[in-house]
């Protein structure tokens, strides 16, 4: 019989960085098949190509033996592949049953629709999962536990014989988990087949049958769940031969830089303590949720934590707004450089001097000469491939994107660097770059503090490496103790 | 043989030259293109009084067509310019009438103290505003909506429903003299281009008015005070429609109080046919400029060809309509 679902070399790049490079999958009817991978090792596209929402570049899809391409979401729908998203996509002023039926609304008379009808279908799906939410409730008034149970139910309502699960419990806690455990175990004993994505291993150990690992957006490994343990499983999903060299070339000093006490903000951190000497590259790294880009938030006057201490060169600090931040002398590079580090709709230049236009020009009026100075200057120190700097900033591609980031900041002479996924999306030529400025920063005595998702840019250019799950500190690693596996280990 | 790919390699460079061209400069092309048809069209249109008149005309429009542009580059809208216009008129009118019904105790004032009340009403209304955009987050469209009625409101209580006549002599030359023979109100529309244009390109506040209303949090990361720049845009709209609105009252030698109903309308279609994008970020003063010289040469255009007014109306809605439908073609980059 041939395999529910089966994948082979599928492919797909963003401007020019390949997101996924061998994409294998074989889903056979009645398991529970575990997606592991780390950040950006390409599950992401792998699921969206498979949803129907990107095109992929090159590769083959097979449903029930039969070859398949599919143009959008409905069609993949059609075909009988459902999904359970990650990220919520409930219309909160509808009602629980109408988010259900989104789009197939029983019909009534006059051309309306049948309220009673659906409410009592909704209702029905909801009680068969043994799920306790009131299908007339709305759904800005459940809590986000239950919002993801009803997306669950959404996706299932949908009779699916393939069905994806994104991270499905990350957003509910333990008793809500446990009832999607029973109904994904009664969904396999009807024969269809789950592909469950999670970082929490220990989730695939309990309910998945086999398993399959990408790594740097290819195929890795996969094999039968019982045949493998904790350990080789993590090894698959890190691999470990260094791809890059990152050359070390810092030295950490005993003076004090950027130092944390305590730090505290309810729901999104807690009680987290660390110091960061000049000349250190401090690590953070942790699964995206786990409160990493929060502590920045508040390091930098765009939050403010409800307690804690927070000292910079042994003197307390408190900013109410990022101008304080930066007057002090601390940069932010965000997480998400199209969300809140360019302005896309301006060009390479406006965008490089756009935090240091009171230091460019003095006067009220722009000083351009001095303005395209500083642009040539960065650019030429940054190594960052454009045309013309008057070009948009949107032309670029990713990696140059976050070098005029870096060089944006680096114009103010900042004292302390926050990082928050500085090579998210790049290249790895780019990549090697920026650490390489990063490098050259802290050996000149500069304090950086980065988080990153990727273990390799961690180990190769850390210092010291602080593991955070859900909200918490967990452990901070030497340089020399720290590995993937126990990063890994820790952060799940 | 060699030579065939460079000539297609030169027409290729030529083309994509003439392309670019289009796109940055097609606003003047049109307005250049349209300025030469209607010359053809009619003997009288290039007259010197006759572009006197265009000006006189479009002044108030660009005047406050200025200012809407610094409130639309930050991303926001503002509605109340009409009102505004009519408030600010109103009230600096009060203070430089002949009538001894309309005036404040102990006028008519000097002429610069019923400027500076003028202005000052702009400034407090777009304040107003501001901080209601700004601090408070409401949107934009229904603030200045609210005070599109409030302001109206107020000037009919104000003036009690009459208008203010018998405006003084020195006030009315404002509106009506002239300045080494072009007339007051095309100075005032020509000094207020060129200090909004000079705002918004050459200084640092300018900037911080692109980057607030490209990326409000890439800018609050760079440590610009995003509720203090969208503050001031709406100021420096309000002050401008103070402006129009005296600039009104001085042609007309007296305030009414139905004056600029409508306004805000032109005002938005001037900056949308300039190319600046209501979504934010970008888009220049000059644009603004001849947004506002194309609806007012149209309008005389026509008028001069004997063409209803009523088929204004229609052409103006397609050329906006039009405007857009151009820049979005812009923006995905055709």
């Amino acid at each position: 019989m041939a395999a529910l679902l089966k994948v082979e070399g599928l492919t797909k790049s963003f401007g020019g960085v390949a997101a996924l490079r061998d994409g294998r999958f074989e889903l056979e009817a009645g398991t529970v098949h575990a997606l592991c991978g780390g950040n950006g090792a390409g599950k992401s596209t792998f699921l969206s190509i498979l949803m129907g929402i990107y095109r992929r570049d090159a590769g083959k899809i097979w449903r029930n033996g039969r070859e398949v391409e599919f143009g959008s979401p409905a069609e993949a729908l059609a075909s009988g592949i459902a999904i359970i998203e990650q990220e919520l996509s409930p219309i909160p002023q509808m009602t629980v049953a109408e988010n259900i039926f989104l789009g197939r609304e029983p019909p009534g008379r006059f051309g309306g629709v049948d309220f009673r009808k659906m409410n009592a279908a909704a209702q029905a799906i909801l009680d068969d999962l043994g799920f306790a939410i009131p299908a007339s409730r709305h759904m800005y008034s459940l809590s986000v536990a239950q919002a993801q149970l009803v997306e669950i139910a959404k996706a299932l309502s949908h009779d699916a014989e393939v069905i994806f699960m994104d991270e499905p419990t990350s957003a509910i806690g333990q008793r809500e988990a446990h009832q999607l455990f029973a109904v994904v175990q009664r969904l396999r004993a009807q024969g269809r087949g789950i592909v469950y994505v999670s970082h929490r291993l220990s989730e695939i150990f309990d309910i998945a049958d086999r398993y399959t690992v990408f790594r740097d957006g290819a195929y890795a490994g996969s094999g039968l769940v019982a045949e493998v343990d904790r350990a080789s499983l993590i090894h698959l999903i890190v691999g470990r031969e260094m791809s890059e060299e990152y050359a070390k070339i810092n030295t950490p000093t005993d003076e004090e830089g950027l130092s944390v006490a305590g730090l505290t903000s309810p729901g999104k951190f807690d009680d987290i303590s660390f110091t960061v000497h000049k000349g250190e590259i401090f690590g953070i790294y942790g699964l995206m949720g786990s409160g990493r880009s929060e502590i920045f938030d508040c390091l930098f006057g765009l939050d403010r934590p409800s307690k804690g201490e927070v000292k910079l060169f042994g003197k307390p600090v408190s900013f109410a707004a990022p101008a304080q931040a930066i007057a002090a002398g601390v940069a932010l590079v965000t997480e998400d450089r199209k969300l809140s580090g360019l302005n896309l709709s301006d060009s390479i230049r406006r965008n490089i001097s756009m935090a240091s236009l009171r230091a460019l020009s003095p006067n009220f009026v722009i000083d351009t000469a001095r303005e395209a100075k500083a642009s040539r200057e960065t650019v030429e120190r940054f190594n960052i491939q454009i045309g013309r700097d008057v070009d948009p900033v949107s032309s670029l591609s990713g990696g140059n994107q976050q070098k005029v980031v870096l060089g944006k900041w680096f114009w103010r002479n900042p004292r302390v660097l926050l990082l928050d996924e500085p090579t998210r999306g790049v290249d790895v030529g780019a990549k090697r770059e920026i650490s390489r400025i990063v490098g050259t920063f802290a050996a000149a005595g500069g304090t950086v503090a980065m988080i990153s998702s990727e273990i390799d840019e961690l180990l190769g250019v850390a210092d010291r490496i602080m593991v955070m799950r859900d909200g918490r500190s967990v452990e901070t690693l030497d340089r020399s103790q720290a590995t993937a596996e126990k990063l890994v280990h820790l952060s799940v | 043989m060699s030579e065939q790919p460079s000539i297609k390699g030169h027409q290729a460079a030529a083309s994509e030259i003439a392309k670019q061209v289009v796109r940055e400069y097609g606003i003047y092309l049109a307005f250049i293109i349209l300025v030469v048809a209607l010359s053809f069209a009619n003997k009288y249109f290039l007259t010197q009084s006759n572009i006197s008149n265009v000006l006189l005309q479009t002044s108030i429009n660009g005047v406050l067509a200025f200012g809407m542009t610094f409130v639309i580059i930050t991303g926001g809208i503002d509605l109340s310019v009409g009102s505004v216009l009519a408030l600010a008129g109103i009230v600096s009118a009060s203070f430089a009438t002949a009538s001894p019904q309309a005036t404040v105790p102990g006028g008519p004032y000097p002429v610069f103290v019923a400027l500076l009340v003028g202005l000052l009403v702009g400034v407090a209304s777009g304040g107003i505003i501001g901080a209601i955009v700004a601090r408070f987050k409401v949107p934009a469209f229904v603030a200045t909506l609210g005070m599109l009625s409030a302001a109206r409101g107020l000037t009919l209580i104000y003036a009690g429903g009459r208008p203010v006549p018998a405006l003084t002599p020195q006030y009315r030359w404002i509106g009506n003299g002239n300045l080494f023979g072009v007339p007051a109100p095309v100075v005032i529309f020509a000094a207020a281009f060129l200090i909004s244009w000079f705002v918004l390109a050459r200084t640092r506040f300018g900037r911080y008015i692109y980057a607030v209303g490209g990326n409000a949090r890439a800018a609050k990361t760079s440590g610009i005070s995003v509720v203090g720049i969208r503050l001031a845009a709406y100021v420096i709209s309000g002050a401008l429609a103070g402006v129009a609105g005296m600039l009104l009252a001085a042609r007309t030698g007296s305030a009414l109080t139905q004056a600029g109903i409508g306004y805000e309308l032109d005002a938005i279609a001037a900056v949308v046919i300039g190319g600046i994008s209501l979504s934010g970020g970008i888009g220049r003063m000059t644009g603004a400029l001849i947004g506002a010289l194309i609806i007012g040469v149209m309008n005389n255009g026509l008028d001069l060809m004997g063409i209803e007014s009523y088929y204004q109306q229609v052409l103006k809605g397609m050329l906006i309509v039009g405007a857009v439908m151009l820049d979005q073609r812009r923006n995905r980059g055709d």
